[in-house]
């Protein structure tokens, strides 16, 4: 009994985990059909600005005040990692809409960039960071301990999505998001600036990556690879939930981790992986276009 | 007279003919280091044929033709190893408490039968992922990102496959083929003529059908998949055939691949090879067939020579190349030189040019 809660609890913290990775991804995705192979790189500058944030507060902040730190890198990590995302979209992206092919290769370099521009700075070994001390240890039921850190990243994605249904569904802005994921040319003939949605949305996007790095560093050490180890299992988030609606993204994220954890603890990591891959194509046999997806007459979607 | 010059300058048949027995004449003049390296090139120049034909014929983007590469690596690798054992237990297999050799391995006893597998599981296994996602209309990027992951589940399951793998090792090792010493230079000539006649003779096939009626709808599916549709043809087959086909020429080239360098492991068949043979394709000239075979060469040259003194450069080389090809060199090398072939015969023509009236008036 109580290793079936256990499995059930680490199921629900891969797929917060992934629904925070693929939440970035499917709004990118959904907005401009450009996929972001540089996602998994823009996470692992969230946790090493998280690192970073670290290091500052070990050596020039007191003791008493060093749990703050994660609240403030949080904010930071988001900031950042939107602002890399800025650069890219207005330095790179914008110019290969409409090659989508082309865009994922292109972002895929950039990726290989970063990737090694964090080699070069932090070094290829893995750096630990510190949990804040409000995050150690665990929520004990019965017999069962469920780290908190776990929970804290449950909640976090809970609370990114709850945010982003907010800006999406109940601003004006993101009424614009919708309208131009609908029919980006209806949108702009009736006045919304597309480029300018682009760009904040893509802002937002990558600013979500920063805060899943930001996470990631609850869970072990971080180094220059730590996105390409997450980032494939949410593109198939993004795959399997559609890019409709957010609700795609949730039930993708949640499937695929809960999923992921059962076939693992009943197998094998590596069987655990085997099965989920060909359960997404068995899947995909019933749902081409994922869980949620927008209807539409166009031909070429 | 320009004209004429230009026409001898640019007449593609002689020219690759001519580079082709450079190629066969390469033992007599590099050294066995030098063409061992070359040899490897040529294998990657054969498996970057079969991605271009479903890239730049088809229009269908894999991230992970490393997979192929490597299943046919390791099915070559997979007999090298029990030759190399005299059909006992391998080494690793030894190591991970094995007693008897598993039923996996059987088959690879048989040189011939190894090859033969070494081609036909990529085959089968893209044949499968291909007819479950074009069928269903799963296009573009989204079998992209599919293909890729395929690689970290392959991946994967041959790390963790410790005992029937080699594990992140992979297997090495190896001794003889057909009897014959991997060591010695008069084998390894040999695999290399074998290599260059290999690539020669998939580039021909390759030609013929890319001009044939074939090739002709497989462009139609990249420019106009729906129009194709409406005109009856089933795109499905069609691409799941190019994939399948592509597969089984990556499967070939990883088995060429393994008699030269002598060793295969699964970093040898992950996201970043697999990914860098695309670079190859874009570099080249995606759409044309000789293109590509540049592209791997050229690349896998700056590759050595790079990294052998700058191993840390090499990614973000490796990266910026994938950025500026991109953005600046959608054609890549090959339509960067017909860009200046045709400024060359403006120069020199004074007649009308055709390929502007058909840029104005389609």
């Amino acid at each position: 009994m109580s290793g079936t809660i256990l499995t059930f609890f680490n199921g629900l913290s891969l797929g917060s985990i992934l629904l925070l990775i693929a939440l970035g991804l499917a709004i990118t995705f959904g907005l401009m059909k450009v996929i972001n192979m540089a996602h998994g790189e823009l996470i692992m500058i969230g946790a090493y600005v998280t690192y970073v944030i670290q290091s500052i507060f070990l050596k020039y902040v007191p003791e008493s005040f060093f749990d703050l730190y994660f609240l403030l890198s949080i904010p930071i990590a988001f900031l950042i990692a939107a602002g890399v995302g800025i650069l890219l979209e207005v330095s790179l992206i914008q110019f290969l809409y409409k090659r989508p092919l082309d865009s994922l290769l292109a972002t895929y370099g950039v990726g290989l960039m970063l990737q090694q521009l964090a080699r070069s700075i932090f070094g290829a070994p893995n750096v630990g960071v510190q949990s804040p001390s409000f995050l150690n240890g665990g929520l004990t039921i019965g017999t069962l301990v469920l780290p908190y850190s776990r929970i804290f990243i449950l909640s976090l994605s809970i609370l990114c999505l709850v945010a982003i249904f907010l800006y999406f569904y109940r601003t004006g802005n993101g009424r614009r998001v919708r309208a131009v994921m609908q029919n980006r040319q209806m949108a702009e003939c009736l006045g919304v600036q597309t480029r300018k949605v682009d760009l904040v949305t893509f802002a937002i996007g990558s600013g979500f990556a920063g805060i899943a790095g930001c996470a990631l560093t609850l869970l072990g050490p971080i180094g220059p690879t730590i996105g390409t180890y997450y980032i494939i299992d949410a593109f198939m988030v993004v795959v399997v939930g559609g890019v409709g609606a957010l609700v795609g993204a949730v039930i993708g994220a949640f499937g695929i981790g809960f999923f992921n954890t059962v076939f693992e603890y009943f197998t094998s990591a590596t069987i655990g992986k085997v099965l989920v891959f060909m359960l997404i194509i068995a899947f995909l046999q019933l749902r081409p276009s994922g869980l949620v997806s927008s209807r539409s007459r166009a031909l070429d979607e | 007279m320009g004209k004429m010059l230009s026409q001898s300058m640019f007449n593609r048949k002689i020219l690759i003919l001519l580079c082709f027995v450079l190629l066969l004449l390469a033992p007599l003049f590099l050294s066995d280091f030098r063409l061992n390296l070359l040899g490897k090139y040529l294998a990657f120049a054969i498996l970057v044929i079969g991605l271009d034909l479903l890239w730049g014929y088809t229009g269908v983007l894999s991230l992970g033709h490393g997979i192929f590469f490597g299943i046919g690596a390791y099915a070559m690798g997979m007999y090298l190893k029990l030759e190399a054992s005299g059909n006992k237990l391998p080494d690793f297999m030894a190591w991970s408490g094995m007693e008897s050799l598993p039923l996996l391995w059987m088959p690879f006893q048989n040189p011939f039968l190894a090859i033969i597998l070494g081609i036909f599981i990529p085959i089968i296994l893209a044949m499968f992922l291909g007819l479950l996602t074009f069928r269903n209309r799963i296009n573009g990027v989204y079998f992209t990102i599919l293909s890729q992951a395929l690689v970290v589940v392959v991946v994967t399951l041959f790390v963790g496959q410790q005992g029937l793998t080699g594990g992140t090792n992979g297997l090495t090792s190896f001794k003889t083929i057909f009897g014959f010493s991997l060591s010695s230079p008069t084998t390894q000539t040999v695999i290399y003529l074998i290599t260059a006649v290999v690539l020669a003779i998939i580039y021909l096939g390759s030609k013929k059908l890319i001009n044939g009626r074939l090739g002709q709808v497989l462009i139609g599916i990249r420019d106009g998949e729906n129009r194709l549709r409406f005109l009856g043809y089933d795109p499905a087959i069609f691409k799941t055939f190019i994939y399948a086909l592509s597969a089984g020429i990556a499967g070939l080239a990883g088995m060429l691949f393994v008699l030269q360098v002598g060793i295969i492991s699964p970093t040898m068949m992950g996201i970043i090879p697999s990914i860098e043979m695309v670079l190859w394709v874009a570099l080249g000239g995606r759409g044309t067939l000789i293109g590509p075979i540049l592209g791997a060469i050229l690349v896998n040259g700056a590759k050595t020579t790079f990294s052998e003194s700058y191993p840390d450069i090499w990614l973000y080389f490796l990266g910026l190349m994938f950025v500026m090809v991109v953005v600046f060199l959608p054609d890549g090398l090959m339509g960067l030189f017909k860009k200046f072939q045709g400024r060359w015969s403006n120069l020199h023509a004074k007649q009308p040019n055709r390929a502007r009236v058909e840029k104005y008036y389609s």
